[in-house]
């Protein structure tokens, strides 16, 4: 690591439009930072000196992106991409903070795994990763892991991403083991039965194209039945990647009845749907699958009433051969590190969400919903930061992608909104054309 | 047609054939129309034409198969082709090697057209879009997807049976469509060539979502299903589906869709009863029917022959032509 970038120098950024929804701040201003923290906005303190200046002339600038689900495929799938290389895909996208579930191999089931995750980003230096404990032990459905070392090891919650669990006792027993310890559970709103190890949407296009269906009962059956654990166990609970409207609307509907759940989408499938795997493009293979085109609507009219709090990558990168293959056999996932903050500015562009707004889905919400005080531009909070010409378009090549994956459905799609500069803890991180 | 469709050239003719969607009536009607040249070859003493001399066909089978690689087998024979017969289930796979690899080690033996079974649905498209500019592909089955010969040698048994207005037909898919590619097929084709009514049969455990937006009616009980039909097309049940959640037993299937004698009194008295085969005598059908005087099974089969030839060489032919 060169020592420049390692360093924490005294920075100004002038001349931005600073947009930090935590402090329902949206002006053009400058921001100064000393020792990795944000000193002050507006005026130069007393006697301040930068050793860097940043010109943010035309420019956004925001707290870094907080991206509530990325794989990094370390440890266990070092051939997909590693810590330092999805690091280094998240600085140059603007994001600083990661978070990563505990599927790795291991399985983050110990102190070890998240000290060994901790301990590689810290090494890496490009951004922060935090990991989500695993709920079982091993994933395996059945036995609570030792959640409370997984706290003491600093696990901001837990999870046991899609995996199944043996049955409700085991499950309303880990949601209660959860909660003695304040511990945010994730939980992926899918019944496994029900998904009977499906591909596709169950709908018209999976029909004709004869993949094995999964309804959208899955999700919403799934949801009804954690929602009653949740109301009755009062645990704090997150639903991770919703893909159908009618799943938001249970959430909706229970948060309006007051259960504390808070739920994200991934940004694929705010613009892909069950259409786009007619051609059995296996780009578009994910797990949970992509739903009809009412639901995407649905879902974009969630995150635009606030039922739908953050926005995520869900990046799961891959290696090449990871998707050649017939359809069915491929590996689900999309890379989506490099095209979260440009796929995200279009739903300002859509009239989805004003951009204070959408900044704030993408940083103090997830930041929120970690339990982390990061996301904010408050003065003496650090300095991660994001700077991003909201202008600049280009076009998207696959090929080109930071992230070592490069398996994304986006490939020749035109992004609007380029990163320009982002600030780890003041250090920096990614500059554009550097 | 779709403008950018894999198994269309530029001139609009077959170049692979992959699945009947996308396809249009003249195109359909063509294979039909050189199938029947074809079904004269297959009936004289010399069996055999020298369309494709020269030509190296593989059949690619990732499924076991005996009835379809055979006669896949026989029509590059009587088209004069060499053919090499490769089975590759999932057991004996090689450690390792990726469908890709498996393709790039054959393809190097300079192959002409490849026939593909696999389990996968989309594996026959996945590998048109990876073959060499010259390579044909034909899809001999994929997963759930498609049988696209399939579908077309059962039109042709019913255009031969039925005379060439299907618009006068009432066609009864009775069975496991929700598994089956050959239903799916055989719904596409069906709707590409006009037919009056095309219905599916079946309990709603074997029917799968939206499968009236296939072009189809619905129905949950079998008289009524095949009542006034012309053409009755029984689906074979595979057995791993006649226990647990899809069907209580193979009793309750025969009992409420097994056909016999007595339930096809409701179809149209010179109703034709088809099956893709193997059947399952007791379960699908009874004996009387699928030996008895409506039944077309055996013709399905012969016809097959004819029907893929007629496909091999209008596959072939795009691919000469192009690549002068």
């Amino acid at each position: 690591m060169a020592a420049a970038t390692r360093k924490q120098l005294n920075i100004h950024i002038h001349g931005g439009r600073v947009i930090d929804p935590a402090n329902e701040l949206d002006a053009v201003t400058d921001v100064y930072i000393e020792k990795g923290k944000i000193i002050a906005l507006g005026n130069a303190p007393d006697g301040f000196s930068a050793e860097v200046e940043i010109n943010a002339i035309g420019n956004v600038v925001c707290p870094g992106l907080v991206d509530l689900a990325a794989r990094a495929r370390e440890p266990g799938a070092e051939h997909k991409a590693t810590i330092a290389s999805e690091t280094r895909a998240a600085a140059s996208g603007g994001i600083t903070t990661l978070c990563c579930p505990p599927d790795t191999d291991p399985v983050i089931d110990t102190p070890a795994v998240a000290e060994l995750i901790r301990l590689r980003a810290a090494d890496a230096g490009k951004a922060h990763i935090v990991t989500l404990g695993a709920l079982t032990r091993g994933l395996n459905g059945e036995h609570l892991s030792e959640m409370a070392a997984l706290r003491k090891a600093g696990c901001v919650g837990v999870s046991n991403v899609q995996r199944p669990m043996t049955n409700a006792l085991v499950l309303r027993r880990a949601l209660e083991y959860a909660a003695t310890f304040d511990l945010t559970v994730f939980l992926h709103a899918n019944d496994h039965w029900l998904a009977n190890e499906g591909c596709a949407h169950e709908g018209r296009v999976a029909t004709r194209n004869g993949l094995p269906g999964i309804p959208a009962a899955a999700e919403t059956a799934a949801v009804a039945h954690l929602l009653a654990l949740i109301e009755q166990i009062g645990v704090r609970a997150h639903f991770c990647r919703l893909t159908t409207g009618r799943a938001a609307r249970m959430i909706a509907r229970a948060r309006f009845d007051g259960v504390p759940v808070t739920a994200d989408v991934a940004i694929p499938y705010l613009y892909l749907t069950e259409n786009d795997v007619s051609d059995f493009d296996s780009q578009c293979h994910v797990i949970p699958p992509l739903r009809r085109v009412e639901d995407r609507q649905q879902l974009r009219a969630a995150l635009q009433n606030g039922t739908i709090q953050a926005i995520c990558s869900d990046h799961q990168p891959h290696e090449p051969d990871a998707k050649m293959g017939p359809f069915p056999s491929t590996e689900p996932g999309i890379s989506g590190l490099d095209t979260l903050l440009p796929l995200s500015l279009r739903l300002v562009d859509e009239k989805i969400l004003e951009l204070p707004e959408l900044i704030r889905r993408l940083t103090v919400e997830p930041a929120k919903i970690l339990g982390l005080p990061c996301g904010t531009l408050s003065i003496g909070s650090a300095a991660d930061i994001c700077v991003f010409d909201p202008e600049q378009t280009w076009l998207l090549d696959a090929k080109t992608l930071c992230s070592r994956g490069h398996n994304t459905p986006f490939s020749g799609w035109e992004m609007q909104g380029r990163v320009t500069h982002t600030l780890l803890d003041g250090r920096r991180v990614h500059t554009l054309g550097t | 047609m779709k403008a950018n469709d894999p198994q269309i050239d530029d001139q609009g003719r077959l170049r692979h054939f992959l699945t009947i969607s996308g396809l249009n009536q003249q195109l359909l009607t063509e294979i039909l129309d050189t199938a029947e040249s074809f079904a004269g070859v297959t009936e004289q003493t010399v069996k055999k034409v020298p369309l494709l001399r020269g030509k190296t066909i593989v059949n690619l089978f990732f499924e076991a198969s005996t009835r379809t690689r055979t006669t896949f087998e026989l029509a590059a024979k009587r088209l004069s082709a060499d053919v090499l017969n490769i089975n590759i289930t999932q057991s004996s796979a090689a450690k390792g090697e990726t469908l890709l690899d498996t393709l790039r080690n054959i393809e190097a033996m300079h192959v002409d057209m490849f026939i593909v079974r696999h389990a996968d649905s989309g594996a026959a498209h996945f590998i048109a879009s990876n073959v060499a500019p010259h390579t044909s592909v034909i899809n001999a089955g994929d997963g759930r997807h498609s049988h696209p010969t399939q579908a077309m040698l059962d039109m042709f048994t019913i255009r031969r049976t039925k005379g060439p207005d299907f618009g006068r037909l009432r066609v009864a898919i009775v069975g496991d469509v929700m598994h089956s590619r050959v239903a799916r097929s055989q719904i596409h084709a069906l709707n590409v060539l006009n037919t009056g009514e095309v219905r599916i049969v079946a309990p709603k455990t074997l029917i799968p979502a939206y499968a009236e937006s296939l072009g189809t009616r619905i129905f949950h009980d079998l008289r009524t299903g095949i009542q006034d039909a012309d053409v009755i097309i029984m689906l074979r049940l595979q057995h791993e589906r006649m226990k647990g959640a899809l069907l209580p037993s193979e009793h309750e299937y025969y009992e409420l869709f097994g056909l016999t004698e007595k339930k096809l009194a409701s179809a149209n008295p010179d109703a034709i009863v088809m099956h893709p085969g193997p059947i399952n005598r007791g379960v699908e059908m009874d004996s009387e029917v699928a030996d008895g005087p409506r039944s077309v099974i055996l013709q399905q089969v012969s016809h097959g022959i004819a029907v893929r030839m007629a496909i091999m060489s209008m596959a072939m032919r795009s691919q000469q032509d192009g690549g002068e």
